[in-house]
């Protein structure tokens, strides 16, 4: 796009753009060491993810600050606009990814010592590998503002939510095996559901990538694959 | 409860825009000053209660389309008209038209508030004694009265009627302009840049005076501020070189407009 006749505003709009992708990384790098600390009981590694946690806070904050003052002065427009406010939204999903990476470390204590059978570790890590492909294909898409990659995205969270579902249903079966596993199965059980919250704040971003490039909302519903919420009803 | 989806309200909000009729429609307008062409072919309707924001770099003809609306053009020597501009049914460039009349039914109001050396009183009473709209003087106090009250004046200057329109700040001054302008009960107020001389606060004033008068009025205003057309219109449409660009609901043309040209010119990137 060609740029502002006021280059300042170029530079304001260049500095919400850059502190996303920040963030990005950030985040990014949060959710893979508290999957690593999870599954290798790396409590130093846990604690370095929940203290990093603060450092998106902050960008998220002063996103947000940014974006207040550049609309207030410069009263943006059509895709300046837009661009501004997707830049407010997308900092708020990468600061909840951030806390979903954090509450994982903050249980890697809890279940630290209980001994992970090494299947489910896998599947927690096979899950947590797709989330942040996810998360780093959206960020690609964030720099390149590609619409239609942004919808391929969208449509592959269902892919991530049918792990999840397995993975419930493995760890409903190790906790009726032997009562003794299901405080450390129940504390697995939500990691996992971070993680697969993860794919739906990427898919959240994808979308806002997508409004931002077009001005219109995603066409259709977001494809679904996430049974648990019915999973062990008399009807299942 | 029938609770209407955003897209259906949305749907529903836009085909009662596209079902408000049409109070002028221009038809392949072309404006030509001597040898140059400072029109080409626009086509551009005004609906009816709906205020108009034309908007476009200098240069671009939306004055000089405004001023087509009521036959401002004709004053220009060497300005030459093609086209049709009808306001209802009625031909505005037929031969047999009076032009005095068609501009009672077309009002202006200039970018330079350009009150007449006289009192405000007499500023407003002007056009109905010109237009013999008026007889006694109960008539006048109250064309007057309802005049000022509609340019949102008359608790401003009401103790001071006989005092020269000169005297008043520029922003009182543009809204005995209206105010007068009002007077004659035109069908359209063409407007243009009736802001650009005046302070912010002013400005507001203008603007809830548009907002207000649609009711009773159809407006089209020229504007250079892109925040003003955005606040004060319904309906925007874009100029670049002579050429109508894009005629778009307000709401959609500041958010997602169809047209590159438009959207460089509103967000101040180069085009």
């Amino acid at each position: 796009m060609s740029m502002h006749i006021m280059s300042a505003y170029d530079e304001e709009l260049k500095y919400l753009t850059r502190r996303i992708s920040e963030m990005g990384g950030l985040a990014e790098q949060m959710v893979a060491e508290s999957v690593r600390a999870l599954v290798n009981s790396d409590l130093a590694l846990a604690q370095k993810v929940i203290s990093d946690d603060t450092v998106l806070d902050d960008a998220e904050r002063q996103i947000g600050e940014k974006a207040i003052v550049t609309i207030a002065k410069r009263q943006p427009v059509a895709a300046d606009l837009r661009e501004i406010m997707g830049s407010i939204r997308i900092a708020s999903d990468l600061e909840r990814v951030g806390d979903l990476g954090k509450n994982t470390a903050k249980r890697v204590i809890a279940v630290a010592g209980s001994g992970i059978p090494r299947k489910l570790a896998r599947g927690l890590e096979h899950l947590a590998e797709l989330a942040l492909v996810q998360l780093k294909e959206v960020l690609d898409v964030y720099a390149s503002r590609s619409p239609e990659k942004a919808n391929s995205i969208r449509e592959r969270d269902e892919e991530i939510d049918a792990i999840y579902t397995s993975l419930f249903r493995e760890l409903l079966t190790y906790m009726m095996e032997d009562p003794r596993n299901i405080t450390p199965c129940t504390h697995l059980l939500f990691c996992a559901k971070n993680i697969e919250r993860i794919g739906d704040h990427a898919t959240n971003i994808a979308e806002t990538i997508y409004y931002m490039a077009t001005g219109a909302q995603p066409e259709g519903e977001r494809p679904k694959d996430d049974n648990t919420s019915t999973l062990g009803s008399v009807n299942d | 409860m029938n609770i209407m989806s955003e897209a259906a309200v949305e749907k529903a909000l836009d085909q009662k825009m596209n079902t408000v009729p049409f109070k002028m429609i221009g038809k392949d307008v072309s404006v030509y000053y001597g040898e140059k062409r400072a029109l080409f072919d626009v086509n551009l309707n005004i609906r009816e209660n709906t205020v108009t924001a034309l908007i476009g770099p200098s240069g671009c003809g939306k004055s000089t389309f405004l001023r087509t609306l009521n036959r401002m053009n004709d004053t220009i020597e060497n300005c030459r008209v093609t086209g049709k501009i009808t306001l209802d049914e009625d031909d505005i460039y037929d031969p047999t038209i009076d032009v005095v009349e068609l501009r009672a039914r077309v009002g202006m109001v200039f970018q330079k508030p350009n009150p007449f050396p006289k009192s405000i009183y007499d500023n407003v009473a002007y056009g109905p004694r010109i237009h013999g709209l008026a007889r006694t003087k109960a008539d006048f106090d109250e064309v007057v009265e309802t005049s000022l009250h509609k340019a949102g004046l008359w608790n401003e200057v009401k103790d001071r009627l006989h005092e020269p329109g000169t005297g008043l700040s520029g922003g009182q001054q543009q809204r005995l302009c209206i105010a007068r302008a009002v007077a004659v009960s035109p069908e359209v107020i063409l407007m243009d840049e009736p802001c650009s001389a005046l302070d912010p606060i002013a400005t507001a004033k203008v603007e809830e005076l548009i907002h207000e008068l649609r009711t009773n009025f159809t407006i089209v205003i020229v504007t250079h501020s892109m925040q003003q057309a955005a606040r004060v219109s319904q309906r925007t449409a874009m100029f670049h070189l002579g050429n109508l660009v894009e005629e778009n609901d307000t709401d959609k043309m500041f958010t997602n407009p169809d047209d590159q040209r438009t959207q460089d010119y509103i967000m101040g990137r180069f085009g």
